[in-house]
């Protein structure tokens, strides 16, 4: 006969074996779809370029020494990537400025959204969502339908005599800014709802109570709450604005090259595997460093408001 | 008890309150005039629905009326956003800010009227002396009992000197014991402070514990102003005498009145004397009212006021109550503090006769 410490020790055993074989898929699908994938890209970061793309299973460190460094073609002398700087930094800041951009448009959105009654919160939240069910290229190419010269924002102007020529704005930074933070804004709007929803608007009032101008309650009761979903929001901006590659393209007219156009001529044309490899996992790297520092920095303050 | 002076803190005229609007439209307060004085622990007492709240809500700005005035020693404040008003409120649920210490919850209103920090810091201190938090300062909201979250909020609405304190059912979430503990606390408080209290309660042995005066609201109108006692002693309508305490209600015909005195005509012949609202002047019939202990219990005589069957004899330990049936059918109960002996011959289903006092019954506007 078993002791009862016994069987308790054989459940637990075959708990903790289930738990193992259920998720086995899910960690299956993991490993082959995203850490495998993964490891290869990091291998070819080391290898030599085919001639005809591909690799050659030869050890090479000239991927990475070239994803800053330019190496002269007279004197072999080694000299800062400039070009591949400018990239970057172009691709960091457009990361950037979009997350505060649909952080601003974002943040009033899910304010707005939240205060609403519960009947018509449902409305607003399916409105949010609809964008989602649309390509991301057709969107693209209905941003591009409005602001074009010959579009409905240029077409309002002009008919109104506010301006005598068309508005340049597609193909500019501005346009590219513009898709983006339309595309993007949703992604922002829903994990800031999502905290929005569960505020206790009552503090709201204990803070209006207490003084706080409607600025204040703002700066020092509801975004500290919210805070989670605001940092959730920025990360699930940030990192698909750093790497997005078709609205660039599309609205700014593939004039300035973005971290994306790089990585995907060294795939193409530039028939250079290891370098794509090398950006790519540069690329990434800069990601988690952007997060790391940017978690650890709200969680901190969040410390010490409380 | 120190002599309260007579100048008013707040003065609510002819305030009225409409939420929603066409067919759906509910008015919460209608035409609502009140005046409660400097210094005072004033009570709305009502059952849930009111207005009681809405009317706290008004004076905090919370809401806006519809209609009317509320003046703050004499200054419309009505129009006013509730950070331009010298008013704080401890909520019904506390609402204690979950990201901040104990101590920043205290200083926050004192922060936001931009003080120096270290008068924020004295003062905070002092507060957490008042509430006898000291220990806790440091802590999480999160991390305290509920008691303890009550202390708190009252410390963060008192910190910033209000000129009167608003309270919104403040203890409905503490435990018996601890809302006995709080009510005594809440009483020194208002003492040491010198500052005005509105309390909201439904709870009527909380309005007669605390208050110096209590209005009792019902159906978004103030049925009746007046003292723990007035309001006991005196209800002047039924919803008021019924809502407080336990009543036995009869009807009776006046016989003669003058003075805020009455004669009634029970229906057992007999006539007794009884009280008048103020202001009110009676004729035909009426309905008096007279608490179980004020009426006294005898031998059935035709010297009593009324006579009755014992239908009940309820022991509650301090006192006992006797469930009457009178001779006309209606229940009349009365309450006798008991002491130590033997009983005294009523029995159950015995005859008996009930005295009421010359200042005992009190008859009632409606």
């Amino acid at each position: 006969m078993a002791t009862a410490e016994e069987v308790a020790k054989a459940a637990e055993r075959r708990d903790v074996r289930d738990r193992w074989l259920l998720s086995a898929p899910a960690l299956l699908v993991i490993f082959l779809a995203a850490t495998g994938p993964l490891l290869i890209v990091l291998i070819y970061s080391f290898l030599t370029p085919g001639p005809y793309g591909d690799v050659k299973w030869q050890f090479s460190p000239d991927a990475w020494l070239s994803v800053f460094m330019e190496r002269d073609i007279f004197d072999d002398t080694l000299s800062l990537a400039a070009a591949h700087v400018t990239i970057f930094w172009r691709s960091i800041k457009l990361a950037v400025v979009t997350t505060i951009a649909t952080l601003a448009l974002g943040f009033p959105t899910a304010y707005f959204m939240a205060t609403r009654s519960e009947k018509t919160r449902d409305l607003w939240l399916f409105l949010i969502t609809i964008p989602f069910w649309t390509n991301l290229l057709i969107r693209t190419f209905a941003v591009l339908q409005i602001i074009r010269n010959e579009g409905i924002i240029n077409t309002i102007l002009l008919k109104l005599g506010i301006v005598s020529a068309p508005v340049q704005i597609l193909y500019t930074d501005t346009a590219i800014l513009i898709g983006m933070a339309y595309v993007y804004l949703p992604l922002m709007v829903l994990p800031i709802y999502a905290s929005m929803e569960k505020l206790d608007f009552r503090l709201v009032e204990a803070g209006y109570d207490l003084y706080a101008t409607r600025f204040k309650v703002l700066r020092k009761i509801i975004f500290p709450l919210v805070k989670p979903g605001v940092i959730a929001g920025s990360i699930l901006v940030f990192i698909p604005a750093l790497g997005a590659y078709v609205t660039p393209s599309v609205l700014g007219g593939g004039k300035n090259m973005m971290l994306s156009n790089l990585i995907e001529l060294q795939f193409g044309q530039g028939r250079n595997w290891p370098l794509g490899s090398a950006l790519s996992i540069t690329v990434m790297i800069i990601v988690m460093v952007a997060l790391l520092a940017y978690v650890r920095n709200a969680g901190k303050s969040g410390v010490r408001h409380g | 008890m120190p002599e309260k002076p007579d100048r008013n803190a707040i003065e609510v005229v002819n305030v009225s309150k409409i939420f929603g609007s066409g067919e759906g439209q509910v008015a919460a307060l209608d035409t609502v005039s009140v005046s409660i004085r400097e210094n005072e622990f004033f009570t709305l007492l009502g059952p849930s629905g009111c207005g009681k709240t809405t009317l706290l809500r008004l004076i905090a700005g919370f809401d806006f009326p519809t209609a009317g005035e509320i003046l703050l020693y004499g200054q419309d404040i009505a129009p006013l956003p509730p950070f331009k008003r010298p008013v704080n409120t401890v909520f019904q649920s506390y609402a204690l800010f979950p990201h901040m210490t104990v101590a920043d919850n205290i200083g926050f209103g004192l922060e936001m009227l931009g003080k120096p920090k270290t008068e924020i810091k004295a003062r905070v201190a002092e507060m957490l002396k008042l509430v006898k938090m000291e220990a806790l300062a440091g802590r999480r909201t999160s991390q305290i009992s509920g008691g303890q979250q009550q202390r708190v909020a009252l410390a963060r609405a008192l910190a910033p000197q209000p000129k009167v304190l608003l309270l919104d059912e403040p203890l409905s979430a503490l435990d018996y014991k601890l809302r006995k503990e709080m009510q005594i606390e809440l009483k020194r408080l208002q003492h040491e402070t010198g500052i005005t209290f509105i309390f909201v309660t439904h709870d009527q042995e909380e309005a007669l514990t605390m208050s110096d005066r209590i209005a009792v609201m019902s159906s978004g109108k103030i049925l009746q102003v007046g003292s723990p006692r007035d309001i006991y002693d005196r209800p002047a309508e039924r919803f008021v005498a019924d809502f407080i305490g336990e009543s036995n209600f009869l009807k009776a015909d006046v016989v003669g009145a003058t003075g805020g005195r009455a004669t009634v005509k029970l229906s057992s012949g007999t006539e007794i004397p009884a009280s008048l609202p103020e202001g009110f002047s009676p004729s035909g019939k009426v309905t008096i009212v007279v608490r179980p202990e004020h009426a006294q219990l005898g031998a059935a005589s035709p010297s009593a006021s009324l006579s009755g069957t014992v239908e009940n004899i309820v022991y509650l330990g301090t006192d006992t109550h006797f469930h009457l049936r009178l001779a006309g059918g209606e229940p009349f109960i009365v309450r006798r503090q008991n002491s130590r002996g033997a009983g005294d011959g009523i029995v159950q289903g015995g005859q008996v006769g009930i005295m009421i006092g010359n200042d005992a019954a009190q008859v009632l506007k409606d």
